[in-house]
């Protein structure tokens, strides 16, 4: 086989040979197909035009701009003008309504709740659930329960101005650490547990000391929390009466609270959300179903 | 039946046959014998193809002979019919009052609808969309089955507008053989000015194409006002651009080889059709022997036989697909029955009955040689399954779009949190309720929700009316999503699921519509 011509007519003959062989069989010199090598040839021309057209290249301290000078951040930016300009009308109507208002015009509301269910999944969400379910530690915000007031100025003022946030207007009150520092015996902590417990109608721990608890919470708690432990929302003071507890129901969260104190922190988002945002994002939170 | 197989077969057998085999001798004799019965039905051989042929086909130019006859007018019909809708039924005004456009058929994106004369569509009921696609596909079945390839030879646009094409070319270049000479001349003057006006034409109608197809997406005289004075969206100018691009390239270029590579439908007609469905045929029991007019008459005199066919070729010179139907209907047949009115126009002249060529099955070809009366059995099972279907979905959707509803709800349940728990115990679940309003005025809708013996229902956004119900008010033709929270007092059982209905009514009367969801407990 070696040195003999190929035969006429195979494909040997056609495309010729690389001149490798392994056993007799002969690598085909087969030419790429034509298509497959114009594309190729077009997605080099599609590069150069790329690199000329678009920054492609890293420079000592900066890199080629392109003729078409796009950034991707300036892209962003036109994309957000390009979302205001679309919203515009609307929001240009948002800006001026009171916030009552808003929640009595079908067409602002349903707007607002657009704006505020985006605005809610952006920067809420994280914290107090996709849907306002919240978590421990983070209130539910679709319940009828709130902190500091379930109004729309309230829950404004909270947005705006944050809990705990360090802003000069907002929400401050903390639970003291009663344990830790030492205001109460641990044996006090789990007497006025058990009587906070059986303020909603929990069943108390056999053999549980209610009386003394009352006294304890008299003495310690009530400023905050009120006589008859309502709460005081201009303290932030929860209502401990009711059904909903922030971290838990049970003896030993409780008892922990007391022990450890309270005091979740809420940014304060004027800073960082404009103030017709902060408007849909109030309207949507209010109507979760718990306003006020 | 495939001739050039039995070929193939016969020639591999004779190359693998070494002397002193008997069994695979006898194989090839027995597959030559077959060879022989197939001559019968293919009378011109096909040749063999080395296995080493290259696997590319370079294109042979067609072109396609000028031709008049029945079906050529059918086709003519058709083409001016089908054209003349495509480019002028968007203008087509439809009265729908203020609060809906005026055109008859439009695709509105934008909005999501679909208008077509009195029957509006909403994306919630694509299924209409579905019924009419599966309705397509059993006529394009049908049609096989009686037929053929009728939707290849006289509907696909692809056919239409290289059929358009084909004539322009023949007005500026002249007839096939015109044609032919000016391929071989040198490039005049007056050869590239033909050329030139050829595909300016050509360009022209696939501009026209293209922009008739955006003007179903938007009002018609608008966005051709629009489209005039360069301030139509970007988009639209994309569309007439690819539109224009495809059918230059489609019909004026690419012409019969998009039927024979590029359309599936071709592979699945053939895989569909049967020995009763009629297919334009080259009735060899007639034709053959080919003989000249003078040879036949020699023959005749002779006392031998001569078939009717003389050989003229003009049956393959008409063909847009380049087949000679006297080798049977291959894939390049579009069965537009040009060749028929070619050959009967010949036979006409030469005082021979027409239809040599005709629609008719190789089945009555063959019990026509056998002398046996032909079949047509246009009445089968498959013909009768394929209408009752079409029937079936017709009166169906016919039946759904009398009796639907111009009101419509859906529901959906908070995802998260799936239920509230109340300060005084009582348990919330919330609802996206998503209101549809099909006519084209406002209207108040009444929601009411069952399930739930002791439940407060509340919706956001609405005033509660003197009677307790919340009324909920929807745009003309629009839809609004709004909140609505479920609570009750009741005492359940942990994990409960509860099934609720949800039904919404216009308040000035007309059914309810319902959607079905669930209360969901702690």
């Amino acid at each position: 086989m070696d040195g003999t011509k190929p035969q006429p007519g195979t494909p040997e003959a056609r495309v010729g040979t690389t001149g490798h062989e392994w056993d007799g069989i002969h690598e085909l010199n087969t030419p790429l197909p034509r298509w497959w090598l114009w594309l190729f040839y077009a997605t080099i021309v599609w590069a150069i035009g790329y690199w000329i057209v678009y920054p492609a290249w890293p420079l000592l301290s900066s890199y080629s701009n392109g003729v078409l000078n796009w950034h991707s951040r300036s892209a962003v930016a036109a994309d957000v003008a390009a979302l205001q300009a679309q919203r515009g009308p609307l929001m240009a109507r948002l800006a001026p309504a009171s916030l009552k208002d808003i929640e009595t015009t079908p067409e602002l509301l349903d707007f607002a709740r657009a704006v505020g269910r985006r605005a809610f999944a952006d920067n809420c969400a994280p914290c107090h659930g996709a849907g306002g379910g919240g978590a421990k530690g983070y209130p539910n915000l679709t319940d009828d329960d709130w902190l500091w007031g379930g109004t729309l100025d309230d829950i404004a003022q909270t947005i705006t101005h944050g809990v705990r946030s360090g802003d000069d207007q907002g929400r401050q009150g903390s639970m003291p650490a009663f344990g830790r520092d030492g205001m109460l015996k641990r044996d006090e902590i789990v007497a006025v547990a058990d009587y906070v417990r059986s303020l909603s109608g929990l069943a108390a721990t056999p053999g549980a000391d209610l009386g003394r608890g009352a006294k304890i919470f008299a003495d310690n708690c009530s400023a905050c929390h009120g006589p008859q432990g309502k709460g005081n929302r201009a303290l932030g003071a929860p209502n401990l009466t009711d059904k909903i507890w922030l971290y838990g129901p049970d003896t030993a969260t409780v008892i922990d609270g007391v022990w450890n104190g309270h005091g979740g922190v809420m940014p304060a988002w004027g800073t960082k959300l404009d103030p017709v945002t902060i408007k849909a994002l109030t309207v949507y939170v209010h109507t979760f179903g718990g306003g006020e | 039946m495939c001739p050039g197989s039995a070929t193939a077969l016969a020639s591999e057998g004779v190359a693998a046959a070494k002397p002193g085999q008997p069994p695979l001798v006898s194989l090839v004799g027995e597959v030559k014998g077959a060879l022989d019965e197939q001559a019968l039905a293919a009378p011109q051989g096909f040749d063999n193809q080395p296995d080493d042929e290259p696997l590319y086909e370079p294109r042979k130019k067609i072109h396609p002979q000028r031709v008049t006859g029945t079906f050529r007018r059918l086709k003519w019909a058709l083409l001016i019919v089908g054209l003349f809708l495509y480019y002028f039924l968007p203008f087509l005004r439809w009265d729908r009052g203020p609060n809906a456009p005026h055109q008859a058929v439009l695709v509105d994106l934008d909005g999501g609808r679909f208008y077509f004369f009195f029957i509006e569509i909403w994306p919630q009921e694509v299924y209409y969309l579905t019924g009419l696609l599966i309705m397509a596909a059993m006529m394009l079945f049908l049609m096989n089955a009686i037929a053929g390839r009728v939707w290849c030879g006289y509907l696909c646009p692809q056919t239409v507008w290289t059929d358009l094409y084909i004539a322009i070319e023949r007005w500026i270049e002249g007839d096939r053989r015109k044609r032919l000479q000016l391929e071989q001349q040198p490039w005049t003057f007056e050869r590239a000015a033909r050329a030139a006006s050829k595909h300016f034409w050509w360009l022209l109608i696939a501009w026209w194409t293209g922009g008739a197809w955006v003007l179903y997406f938007a009002d018609a005289p608008t966005l051709v006002k629009e489209l005039a004075t360069f301030q139509a969206p970007p988009i639209a100018y994309v569309f007439i651009g690819i539109l224009t691009f495809t059918t230059y390239a489609l019909a004026g270029w690419m012409r019969e080889q998009v039927c024979v590579y590029m359309c599936p439908w071709p592979r699945i007609q053939a895989a569909l059709t049967d020995e009763y469905a009629l297919n334009v045929t080259y009735r060899y029991d007639r034709g053959e022997p080919r003989a000249s007019l003078k040879k036949a008459a020699a023959l005749h005199a002779k006392g031998q036989p001569a078939g009717d066919c003389i050989d003229c070729q003009q049956c393959l010179n008409v063909c847009p697909g380049g087949v000679d139907i006297r080798q049977g209907a291959g894939l390049g047949c579009i069965q537009c029955g040009l060749c028929i009115d070619a050959c009967d126009a010949v036979m006409a002249k030469i005082g021979r009955p027409p239809r040599l060529i005709a629609y008719d099955t190789d089945l009555n070809i063959r019990n026509r040689q056998l002398g046996k009366p032909p079949v047509y059995r246009i009445v089968r099972m498959r013909t009768v399954l394929y209408a009752v279907i079409i029937v079936a979905i017709a009166a169906l959707m016919t039946v759904t779009m009398a009796t639907r509803r111009n009101n419509g709800v859906d529901v959906i349940h908070d995802r998260n949190p799936q239920f509230v728990r109340m300060s005084d115990g009582a348990v919330r679940n919330g609802y996206a309720v998503h209101i549809l309003n099909k006519s084209l005025e406002a209207r108040g809708f009444l929601l009411t929700v069952s399930g739930l013996a002791d439940a407060d229902i509340e919706v956001i956004g609405s005033e509660p009316r003197a009677g307790g119900e919340p009324v909920i008010e929807v745009g003309p033709d629009q839809s609004r999503e709004v909140r609505v929270l479920v609570t009750t007092h009741e005492n359940l059982e942990p994990g409960a699921s509860i099934p609720l209905t949800f039904s919404v009514a216009a308040s000035s009367g007309g059914p309810a519509a319902t959607a079905a969801d669930h209360f969901l407990g702690p």
